[in-house]
């Protein structure tokens, strides 16, 4: 019985030591990443290179999934608002929830699957196989020469892979619901004009997208900086990155709305 | 314990590293206990020794990716653990390592791995940049290559190409980790010459950790042998091959018994089959 216990909390111990030590290596991590900017800067091709990777190569998924959402959202808001005789304020509804909630939402859960992931196993790799350690030896800084650039890489597309989202999912609600079933364009657009706030509603969902790509790019960075150099530890810390990312994501949107939208 | 008298004068007027009582860890097992070891200017020195004895800890001390628990390791006269960020980026730039599988990078040809320093750490022009590392390349017999993937070397090439780029910056100092493991007769012959003709053109200092015995003892001018975190023997190819001390005979022909225990720690044989209780 004292041998369980004891056996027990042993096992509490442990892994709170880890997570404390994991959170103080995460955070010595980032600090390095931002003390180390500097390069990203001045060879800014570098932080170009990596827009590209995170961003350009996610275009296609955020793009197609944006439009599918929103059809969906259209498809579905048409069919409740017509109860209520107010199909016109469907450009409302698709505008605002993407702008204020789907779009960065779903946009950082696709970027983390697809950048995110990618980010991870190409840094896990380049650790396990001493990319990095070489690059440390021939007195190359590889935060200053590959992780920071990566991250204001990541920082900097998510914002605009929300926007593309947002942009294509209002025009999939528009696709559905003006050119197929018919509502009044002009009711569809000025509706959404008047009624979405720039700094209530757009601002406040670019800042969520900012958070979110900084959240999601430091969590793929630094799961696959500290992963064990093996094929299974990257795979793990690939796994980790997802799970992570959505999280936070998750956690995080709730905690910015309920500061922005409700005013708690 | 061997000792070289041309080496030990020479090891106290002019190494380019030195090791001084130098104590290491990794999570409190003890890897390194109070070495001494000197690696005296334009020599090829091996460091050789079974699997886990440190071999590799001794590079990244001298690269200075490590620190030690206690002692100093001095490169060009200088502690490298003492050293801030600026001064050991500077120290770096005077030295190449290959690594064990070459460490190249995966996404950069050939000739990018190799101009990769050269576009680091100097501002010269791009035609110049050509220049030198088609010479890198020519001095490994891959000129050719230059426009391969490292994904399309074999592991002999991807080696050289990894030297062609740790000699790109022309260091005073070349530090090869394992560099004939893996490799066919052929390119343990290419490598062995390349660590020997590039050193004397150079003019530069090998550290080599191996397990090649035939090999190091063709191309080295001093060996070091490790067990246990210390240093159990050292001497030049001659004195070893001659060498009569158990560990070095051991080691040097290749006996699967010896100081060196062919078993792992077990309790008796017996006891566990169970057939003396």
């Amino acid at each position: 019985m004292f041998g369980t216990l004891s056996g027990g909390l042993r096992l509490v111990g442990r892994r709170t030591i880890n997570a404390v030590w994991r959170m103080g290596a995460a955070t010595r991590f980032m600090g390095l990443v931002l003390l180390r900017s500097g390069l990203s800067l001045r060879r800014f091709h570098l932080t170009i290179d990596e827009l590209h990777f995170a961003g350009v190569l996610s275009l296609i998924i955020i793009i197609v999934s944006g439009l599918f959402v929103g059809l969906v959202l259209g498809l579905q808001g048409y069919e409740t608002l017509k109860r209520y005789g107010s199909a016109e304020a469907v450009g409302t509804l698709v505008a605002l929830a993407l702008v204020r909630e789907l779009g960065p939402v779903v946009a950082a859960l696709l970027f983390a699957s697809r950048a995110g992931s990618a980010m991870t196993a190409e840094l896990g790799i380049m650790k396990s196989t001493e990319q990095l350690s070489a690059m440390e030896m021939m007195a190359v800084d590889p935060f200053a020469r590959v992780i920071s650039p990566m991250f204001w890489g990541g920082f900097l597309s998510m914002p605009l892979l929300a926007a593309i989202f947002s942009v294509m999912g209002i025009f999939g609600g528009y696709l559905i619901t003006v050119v197929i079933i018919g509502v009044d364009a002009g009711a569809f657009w000025s509706q959404m004009q008047s009624n979405v706030d720039l700094r209530n509603d757009i601002v406040n969902g670019v800042i969520k997208t900012i958070v979110f790509g900084a959240a999601v790019t430091a969590i793929a960075l630094f799961e696959g900086y500290d992963a064990p150099p093996t094929a299974e530890g990257v795979s793990h810390a690939v796994t980790r990155t997802v799970v992570t990312s959505a999280l936070a994501v998750l956690a995080l949107d709730f905690v910015l709305t309920a500061f922005m939208f409700t005013g708690v | 314990m061997m000792t070289c008298s041309a080496i030990d004068s020479q090891v106290t007027s002019d190494n380019l590293v030195e090791f001084s009582r130098v104590d290491f860890s990794y999570d409190r097992r003890p890897i390194l206990q109070g070495m001494d070891m000197n690696f005296p200017r334009g020599k090829v020195i091996a460091i050789m020794g079974g699997s886990g004895t440190g071999k590799t800890t001794l590079l990244r001390l001298i690269g200075g990716q490590l620190k030690p628990d206690r002692g100093e390791v001095r490169v060009d006269s200088h502690p490298i653990h003492a050293m801030s960020h600026a001064q050991l980026y500077a120290t770096r730039r005077k030295m190449g390592m290959l690594f064990q599988f070459g460490a190249l990078f995966t996404d950069l040809s050939v000739f990018d791995n190799v101009a990769f320093p050269l576009r680091e750490h100097t501002k010269l022009p791009e035609s110049m940049i050509r220049d030198l590392v088609l010479m890198k390349l020519h001095a490994v017999g891959l000129r050719g290559a230059h426009a391969l993937k490292p994904a399309e070397l074999s592991g002999g090439m991807a080696r050289r190409v990894a030297l062609a780029r740790a000699i790109a910056l022309d260091p005073m100092l070349i530090m090869y980790d394992e560099p004939f493991t893996g490799l066919d007769p052929i390119s343990v012959g290419i490598i062995g010459n390349l660590i020997r003709r590039l050193n004397d053109a150079l003019g530069a200092t090998s550290i080599v950790v191996t397990h090649d015995v035939q090999e190091s003892m063709k191309i080295v001018d001093y060996l070091y042998f490790l067990s246990g975190g210390r240093v159990v023997a050292q001497g030049t190819p001659k004195e070893v091959v001659e060498s009569t001390e158990p560990f070095v005979h051991q080691f040097v022909h290749g006996e699967a018994d010896g100081p060196v225990p062919f078993h792992y720690a077990a309790p008796g044989y017996g006891e566990d089959l169970g057939i003396h209780r």
